[in-house]
């Protein structure tokens, strides 16, 4: 019945089908690819960066599990940054600029040399099931039907997609692409519940038109900073930015022709992102600012054409050209493709498993964009989760691979996602995690990787490097902690620390303020030794412990909410004392454990109250 | 809603003109119907008249409060009826003939709380309101019950959201031009807010005490008068009085109302170097109540010395009353209020000076106190995690410190999501790109 079988089939070649085919193929599973065009796997339709603070976190989390994207990012990067510098590490964002063309080279040159991985260019069409719900395969649009054991949908905004440029409205997933008509009225057939996101782009500008000389330039880190651990330097030449902004000028043209932009003229419905606002949305909700930052990304060192960051618009393209010859430098800037806004489906991810996997259809994933998110890296981190469990499912009994919220950002990422719903596309901030000063970028490795050998996602070079580092910080740690001072040997060092007698070791003062660099190798001599990363891991550690511990009694009483299990069975129906409001947000939610139900948004201190002592009698009666 | 329905007499016991039968559960409407026939219209008190098989058992008021509008949140009715022990008894074996249940201490309040008509600060003033004995409690009560502590914390969690919003902005969208100055701006309205944090836990424990009650011990030598005292002031014999030394051996306690404050006052065994097992044991209570107490009474008999042990006493949160002023002139140097429990002599004056002192100590002031230790350990936690603020040297770090006070004033009223964050930032902010 099947013109060929295999394990996985991942549906889409962007950010997300990428590392859920190449996380699925890495533990063992015969996957196979499916998308429109094999040039253009690896695209970044929106702006040419990956990283950036709380994506950043999720980058290093993805090459943590051997992921792709940040080593694609590495082969592609023509300006590094690494963000917040000025503060602590937990919050330090590493983020990559990339030249548009290396990076889908890069990307694709990572997915051929994927053992068990193939692509195929052909549309997927439709979902084959048996009877009892499970999935079992695909039909492509050749009518090639293809066997499997889970399916990984990963189809971004090409569900029902429709572009916006002022009153002109191109029915599309990406400029020139084709939305995937079939595959929509396949998922519709399932009775999903869907709702409808927007998101936008700024115009693409020509570099040779504008007048760099007159902006202020932004350079990148010198040495860069690899967002890979397995990247040793960045070979790529690196380019500068440039920093313009939005003029009064530019505000009036802006109010006097709002009516015309989709947004604001009614003709979108979807709710768009509140951080990545238009710039109608700006200029309309801030009114009183008189200029709005932009920054002048080049997209690739061969390629002239200029992302200028910032200013996303859905006003017409006559409008769009008067509003870039407002901006200063860019007078005289040509538009190379208009900027447009973007409506969508989405999936309400509320109808997932913690695994991605749709709770209604056995074996079906979904990852990325379609379950309302944005960004490359929130899809890319989907994507590996769900192409690993895809791969379970193939597998057999292995138990789910699911990340808490204490362990990584992906884990907050992917519980906020099935527990609490998304109102407007979901962007990673550090502000959604509750344990921020523990899961930073740079210890991503030592949260992560250990798990990833244990599931079998992990190769061979990274599990050496890790072991590797691994070692040296467990060594730095015990010396940091045998090796210490007395106050007044502190305070003979010209350290200033309490004369209260007691010994200090090295892990307990190097976090303190009053002990420069200079003084902190001149007591411990051994520290300048370290290597740079393992240093650095020595400090964060010593700089956020105090904190760490003082909340450890807390986030213990939060862990055992964590661990009392909400049957998958409950009827919310028989808890006693939850108003039917209560039960319609727990029952579309599905809390898996009291700590989750804790977070279904609008759920009452009562309510919860009400859920637990249920749960404590139920727990009585079976023991 | 709650399934089952359950009643309760909402009227003081015993004999009365008029008794309250409240009720509650999503079957209410169901049940009044099979006493009194149809429904009233909602929330009008019509006369009907309560039948049981074909009995009449009275003529009542019937009010039906259809939820969500109602105390529990549930639908709820109120039987007005004749007072007197039969009717009720007669109305109960009725209701529990129609299904419905009698309620369990609480459960009104109890199903109010879960069904979110209540928040927890304001159930607790609920039930502090019906266990209150004075007016000062009933006040204190009235107010928390009213939401006065939750719309309090509720103004705290809501300015901690938006300091935290503030630091949150400003770690999150570093290449924005956020205003420079946004640091020192969270740095002054924090401190600002810890002083009023710490203000509110800095009453003395004056709303717990009006809960809790005030406890006075009445400290002195053997014979000094203590239980006489004790007596006088209560209005009855609470305890044995006799000329003998050491006739009270053990605490005996009595309940009065200093100007709306609950006052526990204590008798004590006297003070002296005894030998008699039982007697020192008494002695050793006394001390420790005395410790205990929030005010001591010394007293000293006008016509003896005055004894070291109980001088040794002496403190500002203890008051001198010279007993038996009848039989002595006041001593010199030692100061106190001169009162005789056989003549009544300067009595008055002593309760006048209680009252003061209980009212110091634990009155109500119309401002809104702190009323248990539970919301004072919370408090406490709050400021603890405030007071790093001004060393925490990272943006991140204090972040830290305002998302744990957060989390202990949510203890108290409720929690308080990443939403409310992220919705105070990006409405106060012009951030993303």
């Amino acid at each position: 019945m099947f013109d060929t079988t295999c394990d996985v089939v991942v549906i889409g070649g962007g950010h997300a089908g990428c590392e859920a085919a190449a996380a699925a193929a890495r533990c063992g599973a015969h996957t196979l690819l499916l998308t429109h065009r094999l040039e253009t796997i690896g695209e970044m339709s929106c702006n040419p960066a990956i990283g950036g603070i709380g994506k950043g976190h999720l980058v290093r989390e993805i090459d943590a599990l051997d992921g792709l994207m940040a080593r694609a990012a590495d082969a592609a990067g023509i300006h590094f940054k690494l963000l917040n510098r000025s503060k602590g590490p937990a919050v330090r964002g590493p983020r990559a600029q990339a030249d548009r063309r290396l990076y889908r080279e890069a990307m694709q040159a990572l997915l051929h040399a994927t053992l068990g991985l193939d692509l195929l260019a052909e549309a997927a069409e439709d979902l084959l099931f048996d009877p009892a719900g499970r999935i079992i395969g695909v039909v492509t649009a050749a009518g090639r039907r293809i066997g499997a054991a889970a399916v990984v949908i990963t189809t971004g905004t090409f569900l029902r997609g429709e572009i916006h440029i002022g009153e002109r409205r191109i029915p599309a997933g990406r400029v020139d692409e084709a939305p995937s008509v079939g595959l929509a009225d396949s998922l519709s057939r399932l009775g999903l519940p869907l709702a409808r996101l927007k998101t936008g782009t700024p115009p693409r500008l020509d570099g040779r038109s504008i007048d760099w000389a007159g902006l202020e330039a932004e350079l990148g880190d010198d040495p860069p900073e690899p967002l890979s651990w397995l990247t040793e330097r960045i070979a790529n030449r690196q380019v500068a930015c440039a920093i313009t902004a939005t003029t009064p000028a530019t505000h009036a043209l802006i109010r006097a022709n709002l009516h015309r932009s989709a947004v604001y003229g009614g003709r979108i419905a979807g709710t768009g992102p509140r951080y990545c606002p238009s710039i109608e949305d700006k200029v309309v909700r801030f009114a009183e600012r008189q200029r709005h930052q932009i920054f002048l990304e080049p997209e690739g060192l061969e390629d002239d054409t200029v992302y200028p960051n910032g200013i996303s618009t859905s006003l017409p393209e006559e409008i769009q050209a008067a509003l870039i010859a407002s901006i200063p430098g860019l007078e005289r800037a040509r538009i190379r493709r208009p900027g447009y806004a973007i409506e969508y489906d989405f999936v309400d991810p509320r109808s997932l498993l913690p695994t991605l996997e749709l709770r209604t259809t056995p074996g079906l994933f979904l990852a990325g964009q379609i379950n309302g998110t944005t960004g490359y890296e929130e899809a890319a981190a989907q994507g590996l989760m769900a192409g690993l469990n895809a791969a379970c499912r193939a597998g057999g009994t292995d138990p789910d691979r699911i990340l808490t919220r204490g362990e990584a950002y992906t884990g907050v990422l992917i519980d906020d996602l099935v527990l609490q719903g998304v109102t407007e596309p979901y962007r990673m901030l550090t502000a959604r995690s509750e344990y921020r000063l523990a899961l930073r970028a740079d210890n991503a490795g030592l949260r992560l990787t250990d798990r990833g050998l244990a599931w079998g996602c992990v190769g061979a070079d990274r599990a050496a490097q890790h072991a590797r580092f691994k070692a040296a910080v467990a060594d730095a740690l015990a010396r940091a902690r045998s090796d210490g001072r007395t106050p007044a040997q502190y305070a003979a060092a010209g350290v200033a620390v309490n004369q209260d007698g007691r010994w200090r070791s090295a892990l307990e003062v190097l976090a303190l303020p009053a002990l420069s660099p200079t003084d902190a190798e001149r007591l411990f001599p051994w520290l300048p030794d370290l290597p740079p990363k393992v240093r650095a891991e020595l400090e964060a550690q010593a700089l956020y412990a105090p904190y760490l511990e003082r909340q450890s009694a807390e986030l213990r009483i939060l862990e055992r909410e964590e661990k009392l299990p909400i049957p998958s069975a409950l009827d919310f129906t028989e808890v006693a004392g939850l108003s039917a409001e209560m039960r319609q947000r727990l029952a579309t939610s599905r809390p898996a454990t009291l700590g989750s139900a804790g977070r279904v948004p609008g759920i009452t201190p009562a309510a919860l109250a009400a859920l637990a002592v249920h749960l404590r009698r139920a727990e009585v009666r079976f023991t | 809603m709650h399934e089952d329905v359950i009643f309760a007499l909402a009227s003081g016991a015993g004999r009365a003109a008029v008794a309250v039968l409240r009720l509650s559960g999503r079957n209410t409407g169901a049940v009044v119907e099979v006493l009194a026939g149809r429904l009233p219209p909602p929330r009008h008190a019509s006369l009907r008249r309560l039948r049981h098989g074909g009995e009449l058992l009275d003529r009542a008021l019937v009010l039906w409060f259809p939820g969500p509008a109602s105390y529990t949140g549930e639908d709820s009715a109120e039987l007005h009826l004749h007072g007197g022990p039969a009717i009720l008894a007669g109305v109960a074996e009725a209701l529990v003939a129609a299904g419905a249940r009698p309620a369990e201490p609480g459960e009104f309040t109890r199903r109010a709380f879960l069904n979110g008509k209540l928040d927890l600060t304001a159930a607790e003033g609920i039930a502090d309101l019906i266990a209150a004995e004075t007016a000062g409690q009933r006040r204190q009560a009235l107010r928390q019950a009213g939401g006065a502590l939750a719309s309090l914390y509720g103004d705290w969690t809501m300015r901690l959201t938006a300091l935290l919003a503030r630091q949150e902005a400003f770690i999150e969208f570093e290449e924005e031009d956020l205003p420079a100055d946004l640091d020192d701006a969270v740095a002054t309205a924090a401190a600002a807010l810890r002083a009023e944090i710490a203000g509110h836990l800095a009453d003395g424990g004056r709303g717990e005490r009006l809960r809790e009650g005030l406890h006075i011990a009445i400290l002195g030598a053997p014979n000094a008068g203590k239980s006489s005292l004790l007596n006088a002031l209560v209005g009855r014999e609470a305890a044995i009085v006799s000329a003998r030394a050491g006739t009270t051996r053990d605490v005996v306690e009595a309940r009065l109302d200093l100007g709306g404050v609950p006052v526990t006052l204590a008798d004590t065994a006297g003070l002296r170097d005894a030998t008699d097992e039982i007697e020192v044991e008494g002695i050793r209570r006394a001390r420790r109540r005395a410790e205990e107490a929030d005010l001591l009474l010394l007293l000293f008999a006008a016509d003896r010395e005055p004894d070291a042990e109980t001088l040794a006493w002496r403190r500002p949160e203890a008051l001198v009353v010279l007993s038996k002023s009848d039989l002595g002139a006041a001593l010199p140097g030692l100061g106190g209020l001169p009162v005789s429990a056989r003549t009544g002599e300067g009595l008055p004056a002593l309760r006048a000076r209680l009252e003061a002192e209980a009212l110091a100590r634990a009155g109500a002031t119309g401002e809104t106190l702190l009323t248990r230790p539970r919301h004072r350990a919370a408090l406490q936690d709050a400021l603890a995690w405030l007071d790093t603020l001004p060393t925490a040297a990272l943006p991140e770090l204090r972040a830290e410190a305002l998302r744990a006070a957060l989390r202990a004033i949510g203890r108290i009223t409720g929690r308080v999501g990443v939403e409310a964050v992220l919705d105070v930032v990006f409405g106060e902010f012009c951030i993303g790109k």
